[in-house]
């Protein structure tokens, strides 16, 4: 087992009241696969958060890429999220830009060559090459969700940490954005997927070896083998 | 800060749209720019005329008076003594001395001819006196020189110049103050204005961090906006101030202050420079307004 990409450290936040995550440790191994799983606002969205410096653990130690978060100055987080794909659960866009400007962004902010011929091949993968002119506001919820895992994906990052990527979406969609994210781990990217969809879960460990984690009572626990 | 000036000038279109254009802030900036700059160049003209006004007068007061000593033939080498006497004593007067015949026929032979006979003529002698730094009291020489010598008249008429040149300097200095003043309150309506933009656009700014782009990227991104408007408002301030300026009454014609005011040569070229100080200034304070901004944020 290589260095952990991500590794938490008796990791605790809270947003002021009290404590919604407590005591957590857990190291993600380059090219693991991990679904997290836990009850409506368990937060597991703010444990993501914490894995791409959004938040900082208000104790404990978060380290991506061998470095701890709260050493890290403005510029390095930036550097940082770079190189992690992040879904997010509230598609964030810029409205005034079309669909394939919007899917571009992170090559745009980074000052990378744009390959059309790649963003076209993308576009077509997540089924919204006929609405690379769109804007956002116009398109329905299961089209944004796709649009952010494409822009999620651009950069080609080592971690890919989707919220609730399927929430959306129909089964066959849902399928369809399983097989990429097994692609991807099979590439060797680390994937972190946070999910209330059972289903979705067993699907996936039919194909690889996934594992998954739950949040329940503030604390992480390894969910059982046999869901 | 070196590299930042050609990626300022540099068209980038790509980030160029990732900021939306704000209607309203944009008007401002230039508006205000334009404005700032077209008051600015009158402080420059009225400032730069008083300079060569105080200048011109300064020199004129070489800090001399004449004593003029009329009197009968007999009397009139006593009253010069008595007069120098009066003078060496008088606090404020540096030096005094007498006019020869051979300085005076000078001054008057552009009026009368060089053959004037100096000696023949019952002209009144001159006292040439310089004054110190501290001047001296005008009306208490009067009075001494009366009793002294009762020939005697001071003519002091550059004295009146004085106040005048103090005044001019004093303007100069105002145009200059005003000049500063002026681009105080653009840096702060600048300021104003980018807040404004960035606050409309938190949003923007959240996705563009969350998709890892640095703050020098977004700040740039307005940056280079703002700096750009009031390049061009600026610009268009000067040029209808120094319109304004070359349409008043030449100074050659009228003569006299207010017919004075413009740029004379080189002159000319200062308040084209205006928009580049306006272009620095809206960097400057847009930089400053973003990267405080940016720090709030995570
Ligand atoms: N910015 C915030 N300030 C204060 N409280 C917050 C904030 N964000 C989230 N919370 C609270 O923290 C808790 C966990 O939120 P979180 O979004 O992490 O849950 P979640 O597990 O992702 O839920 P869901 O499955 O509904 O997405 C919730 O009770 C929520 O109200
Ligand atoms: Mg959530």
């Amino acid at each position: 087992m290589g260095h952990p990409v991500i590794s938490f450290e008796n990791v605790a936040y809270s947003y002021g009241g009290g404590e919604l995550l407590s005591d957590m440790t857990l190291r993600l191994a380059p090219g693991s696969f991990h679904f997290l799983t836990g009850p409506s606002g368990a937060g597991k969205s703010t444990f993501l958060k914490l894995c791409y410096a959004e938040l900082s653990p208000t104790a404990g130690h978060v380290t991506l890429f061998d470095r701890e978060v709260r050493s890290l100055g403005r510029d390095d987080v930036a550097q940082m999220r770079r190189r992690i794909g992040v879904v997010h659960q509230d598609c964030q866009f810029l409205d005034h830009l079309p669909l394939a400007a919007n899917v571009t962004l992170p090559l745009t902010v980074s000052q990378r060559e744009i390959d059309n011929r790649d963003l076209g091949d993308l576009l077509a993968w997540v089924g919204l090459k006929h609405l690379a002119d769109a804007l956002p506001p116009s398109l329905s919820g299961g089209e944004r969700q796709r649009a952010v895992l494409a822009r999620a994906i651009i950069m080609d990052p080592e971690v890919i940490l989707a919220d609730e990527p399927t929430g959306n979406l129909d089964w066959e969609m849902s399928l369809r954005l399983l097989t990429l994210l097994v692609e991807l781990n099979r590439m060797g990217k680390t994937i972190v997927v946070a999910t209330h969809d059972m289903n979705l879960i067993r699907q996936a460990k039919a194909q690889i070896a996934a594992r998954v984690l739950r949040i329940s009572n503030r604390r992480l626990q390894l969910a059982g083998a046999d869901l | 800060m070196r590299a930042l000036l050609p990626q300022l000038l540099r068209r980038d279109r790509q980030s160029d749209r990732v900021v939306p254009r704000s209607g309203h802030t944009a008007w401002l900036t230039s508006f205000t720019a334009g404005a700032m700059t077209f008051l600015a160049v009158f402080a420059l003209a009225l400032s730069m005329a008083a300079g060569r006004m105080a200048d011109r007068w300064s020199d004129a007061l070489a800090r001399t008076a004449t004593v003029r000593i009329s009197a009968p033939a007999d009397q009139i080498e006593m009253q010069t003594r008595a007069v120098l006497d009066v003078l060496a004593t008088t606090p404020g007067v540096e030096s005094a001395r007498a006019l020869s015949d051979e300085e005076q026929r000078k001054l008057l032979e552009p009026w009368f001819g060089p053959d004037l006979p100096v000696d023949s003529l019952p002209l009144p002698r001159l006292v040439e006196l310089t004054e110190d730094s501290t001047g001296y009291d005008a009306d208490g020489l009067r009075q001494r020189l009366l009793a002294e010598a009762p020939g005697a008249v001071l003519d002091d008429h550059t004295r009146w110049r004085r106040p005048l040149a103090v005044a001019a300097g004093r303007l100069r200095l105002l145009g200059l103050v005003s000049i500063l003043l002026i681009g105080g309150t653009m840096a702060g309506m600048i300021t104003l204005a980018a807040h404004a933009a960035l606050a409309a656009n938190a949003q923007v700014i959240r996705v563009l961090r969350l998709v890892g782009a640095r703050d020098s990227y977004i700040a740039r991104a307005f940056v280079r906006r703002f700096t750009l408007r009031a390049l061009a408002g600026s610009a268009v301030g000067a040029l209808l101030g120094m319109i304004g300026v070359a349409i008043l009454p030449s100074a050659d014609t009228a003569g006299g202050f207010l017919t004075g005011l413009g740029f004379t040569g080189w002159g000319w070229l200062l308040p084209a420079v205006l928009p580049l100080l306006a272009a620095a200034v809206a960097f400057a304070a847009t930089r400053f307004a973003a990267f405080s901004r940016l720090k709030e944020l995570t």
